[in-house]
């Protein structure tokens, strides 16, 4: 062995386990708003993941121990279980969550080989191939007709079973961004819009609480330098530019910045979607364009596509430009000039 | 305040220092027997003046500098030569090379030693002096100091750097110095801003070395010239040459060139001081000082004699039981010793006893996660993740177009990789690779030189040949024929001549005349006559001639 013979001690593992920690103030949020069902949804996840990954690094004749235990399919997974809709019939959620670590993870060269972020393939290919039953998201407690126990939260998931004086209506509401857009098609102002009981001061009720922990999570992992500011930053900074821009044209159809941070999965996009080291640039100003892409992305997705979200796409159609990214954005090198075409060469 | 600059990333690693920081310098062990190889620096290696037998005295010189980069070898004490031969050298790879045995007579009888009146003398025999005095950077990279303190044209090195940044854990030779001998150091910067007639001199030293920021900047105060000692913050490698001079100028050493493209030199610590001892005292570098701690009870600095083998001085730090091997120099640029019976060199600045305790085997690599940790904390700006790709790959070309020969293999992207890929590690050996592959096909070029250098030889030889003949029938034709007409049908015959050449050489002979002004052409064309015609007349002259 040769130099250097001293590591920092931190792993693959610490990295894992630091965003898995940044996740938990938004998943209780999102249990206080949602109840209980989302904590079913990413302990199937998690369980999938691991099921998966342990086959896939056993195929691939891979030591199961160490790359289990790296953290990474559980993030997958979290990340993929908080972007479906909580109330997510079981095999919903494990089909994609298989699909993400089966398909996209492993078959693109496992950890750190990937093209494109797992999550997002998993959301991605659910809500192409079951577009209903991944636009049922639970109303939030406070404003759903009836309300669900634990044990009946259970009951549909497995067996999509409801009480019998129960519609699944009662439970279940069109997210704020689906709700903005019906109504923008019913010619309603925003204004207008914005006075429905589902809309809270930033986004959603509930929803935008959640986001807020989002941002808290991705603060910390920021602090924590498991991130750093480029993709967030670039990323929110687009979409809110965007969104500004045309807020400021016409204010009655198209929703104002806060609006579209807050809602959706704008925050956990910008924050621990898009920030995926494996399929993000490693250059800083290659993470710039990626973000800024991956927030107008979602904006248009959102605002002029047929998509009830435009973050799983946005960051998808980036994860493409990567390698394009990375290669036109090399910084230059310490002692050379700022373009030359070759750099060392031998001595 | 001096405003600083910042050079990209570097790491804070644990530091160690105060294991054998501020114990003073102790003098090392005056052994039996003392190795000294006779290539201890950059350049060509001296050549043993010396044979089995002698005796000599402690500052003799036993290895004379060969070349224009080199340096001398002095015998650290008195006592007799022993044997000339080969002896395995602290190198990563356990390599022998040509050293001087010399067993001390216990004596320590100095020769008469010659100081010099440096500001009175031509700065070129100044320079002789360093060079036989066998002063090199004593930072580690062991350079000649004589080559590069001449100053070349005037004005060329305004600014004269001095490095006390030591900036790797565990090592405190310098700082040890800077503590006890600032004021011979100062000495020894007044020498060298002297020969390269800089304006400014700057000390860079770590904030971590507070007392020896302070004695140097005692030292400064006294000094004639001025000179400003300049604190910087403790960040690795600050102590790199280039990433000095970034963190004082802002300038950055171009990639190719050198830091006196930029108009700065910059020298360790102990350099200057053995500077000022050859120059003022007339005392070759016969020790350095040593750092020698880790696993061990005593870590100090010891003052050792150039060539006293490891086991002697390693033994005065008391290493513990469960030391398994020595690390020399620090742990992010070291490496480990294959064995320890090796002599101390000028390079070697510091011996770190090891236990798996306390340097725990690296854990097993991941893949690379692309989290760009050691693209952030590589000094130069690399894109170690990159490299890393293309190296694994063997895709070397790619490696040098991502400027791979530019890493100073500094240890920081490796120090950082959550994955704890030995990036470094790719990085030597991909460098290695593309090395010995420069050189087989320079090896096979050189073949191919030669080969078409002997078949021009011998085709220009059979010409000369050919060509002395052919004047000495031409001599004879011209006798034998009348004037005029024989001069007429000579000039037709030379015509016809020269079509026949033209044609034949066009077939034959590659040119490399095409893209040449019409003037050459033309005179090129006028040569190629003339030869033609004569070998036109060789050729019917000499038909019997053999070959050769
Ligand atoms: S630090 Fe290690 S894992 Fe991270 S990008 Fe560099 S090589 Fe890859
Ligand atoms: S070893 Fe090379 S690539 Fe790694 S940080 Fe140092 S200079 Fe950069």
């Amino acid at each position: 062995m040769s130099s250097p013979y001293i590591t920092q001690p931190t792993s693959v593992n610490a990295l894992m386990l630091r965003v898995l920690g940044a996740l938990v103030p938004a998943i209780g949020a999102y249990v206080y708003f949602f109840g209980p069902a989302i904590l079913v949804s990413l302990l199937l996840a998690s369980v999938t993941a691991l099921l998966c990954e342990a086959a896939m690094l056993k195929v691939r004749h891979y030591a199961a121990d160490a790359f289990l235990v790296d953290g990474s399919a559980i993030v997958t997974a979290w990340l993929l279980a908080l972007s479906m809709p909580p109330l997510a019939p079981w095999w919903l959620v494990v089909v994609g969550t298989a699909f993400a670590i089966v398909v996209a993870k492993h078959l693109y060269g496992g950890l750190g080989s990937n093209l494109f972020n797992p999550a997002m393939v998993g959301y991605a290919v659910m809500i192409v191939s079951f577009p209903v039953p991944m636009t049922h998201w639970a109303a939030p407690e406070t404003l759903a007709a009836a309300h669900l126990s634990f044990a009946q939260d259970l009951r549909y998931m497995f067996a999509g079973v409801l009480p019998d004086h129960l519609k699944l209506d009662a439970v279940t509401m069109a997210t704020p961004l689906d709700t903005l857009r019906t109504q923008l098609k019913l010619s309603h102002t925003l204004s207008e819009i914005r006075r429905l009981p589902i809309f809270g001061t930033l986004g959603g009720i509930g929803s935008q609480t959640v986001a807020l922990m989002y941002l808290l999570g991705g603060l910390y992992l920021l602090f924590q330098r498991v991130i750093t500011w480029h993709i967030p930053v670039a990323m929110a900074g687009a979409l809110a530019l965007v969104a500004g821009t045309l807020h400021g044209i016409d204010a009655d159809h198209y929703a104002s910045p806060g609006f579209e941070l807050f809602t959706g999965g704008a925050m956990i996009g910008a924050f621990f979607i898009a920030t995926d080291p494996v399929t993000a640039p490693t250059t800083p100003k290659g993470k710039l364009w990626f973000g800024a892409g991956i927030g107008v992305l979602t904006y248009c997705i959102r605002t002029f596509g047929g998509y009830p979200d435009g973050v799983a796409f946005g960051v998808l159609l980036m994860n493409m430009t990567v390698p394009l990214l990375d290669a036109y954005t090399q910084p230059r090198v310490f002692g050379h000039a700022e373009k030359e075409t070759t750099r060392g060469k031998p001595q | 305040m001096r405003p600083l600059f910042r050079f990209n990333g570097g790491i804070h690693p644990p530091q160690h220092k105060s294991e054998s920081a501020g114990q003073g310098i102790v003098p090392g062990p005056l052994p039996k027997r003392l190795v000294l190889p006779l290539h201890q620096h950059i350049g060509a290696p001296a050549k043993a003046i010396v044979k089995p037998g002698d005796r000599v005295l402690k500052g003799q010189m036993i290895g004379q500098p060969q070349g224009p980069i080199s340096a001398a070898v002095h015998a650290p004490t008195s006592g007799t030569i022993h044997a000339v031969g080969l002896h395995a050298l602290p190198h990563p790879s356990g390599l022998q090379d040509l050293c001087i045995e010399l067993w001390p007579d216990q004596e320590d009888r100095w020769i008469d030693r010659q100081p010099i009146e440096y500001r009175e003398k031509d700065p070129t025999r100044v320079l002789d002096h360093l060079r036989s005095a066998g002063v090199v950077g004593l930072g580690g990279a062991v350079f000649p100091s004589a080559v590069k303190l001449n100053p070349g044209p005037p004005g060329r090195v305004p600014t004269l750097i001095i490095n006390g940044a030591e900036c790797e854990p565990w090592i405190t030779c310098d700082d040890a110095l800077m503590r006890e001998r600032s004021g011979e150091i100062v000495e020894g910067i007044l020498i060298m801003r002297h020969l390269l007639d800089a304006q400014e001199i700057l000390i860079g030293i770590e904030d971590n070395k507070p007392e020896a920021a302070a004695a140097m900047r005692r030292a400064a105060a006294a000094s004639p010239f001025p000179m400003e000692v300049v604190v910087v913050p403790t960040v690795y490698p600050t102590g790199g040459a280039k990433q000095l001079t970034q963190i004082l100028t802002g300038k950055e050493a171009p990639s190719s060139g050198r830091s006196s493209d930029i108009g700065v030199a910059c020298f360790n610590v102990a350099t200057a001081y053995t500077v000022h001892r050859a120059v003022n005292h007339g005392e070759p570098v016969l020790s350095r000082v040593v750092t020698v701690t880790g696993n061990v009870r005593q870590a100090r600095n010891f003052d050792a004699l150039i060539g006293t083998l490891l086991p002697d001085l390693v033994a005065l730090a008391q290493p513990k039981d469960d030391t398994d091997g020595f690390i020399m120099g620090g742990p992010l640029m070291g490496h480990r010793l294959p064995a320890l019976d090796v002599p101390v060199v000028k390079a070697m600045n510091c011996l770190i006893a090891t236990s798996p305790a306390l340097f725990k085997p690296a854990p097993r690599p991941m893949p690379c996660i692309r989290c760009g940790r050691c693209a952030a904390a590589c000094p130069v700006k690399l894109q170690p993740q990159d490299l890393h790709w293309f190296a694994k790959a063997s895709n070397f070309g790619k490696a040098q177009e991502y400027a791979l020969f530019d890493c100073i293999e500094c240890g920081c992207c490796s120090y950082v990789c959550p994955s704890h890929i030995p990036l470094v590690q790719y990085f030597r050996h991909a460098k290695g690779e593309i090395w010995a592959r420069e050189r087989e096909k320079k090896a096979a070029d050189t073949a191919r030189e030669r080969h078409t250098f002997r078949e021009d030889r011998l085709e220009r030889e059979k010409k000369e040949r050919a060509e002395r003949l052919a004047q000495k029938a031409a001599a004879a034709t011209a006798q034998a024929a009348g004037d005029g007409a024989a001069a007429q049908s000579k000039e037709d015959a030379l015509r016809a001549a020269i079509e026949r050449a033209k044609a034949k050489k066009a077939e034959i002979v590659p040119r490399n005349t095409e893209n040449l002004p019409p003037s050459t052409l033309s005179e090129i064309e006028k040569i190629e006559a003339r030869r033609a015609q004569l070998r036109e007349a060789a050729a019917t002259k000499s038909l019997d001639q053999k070959e050769d």
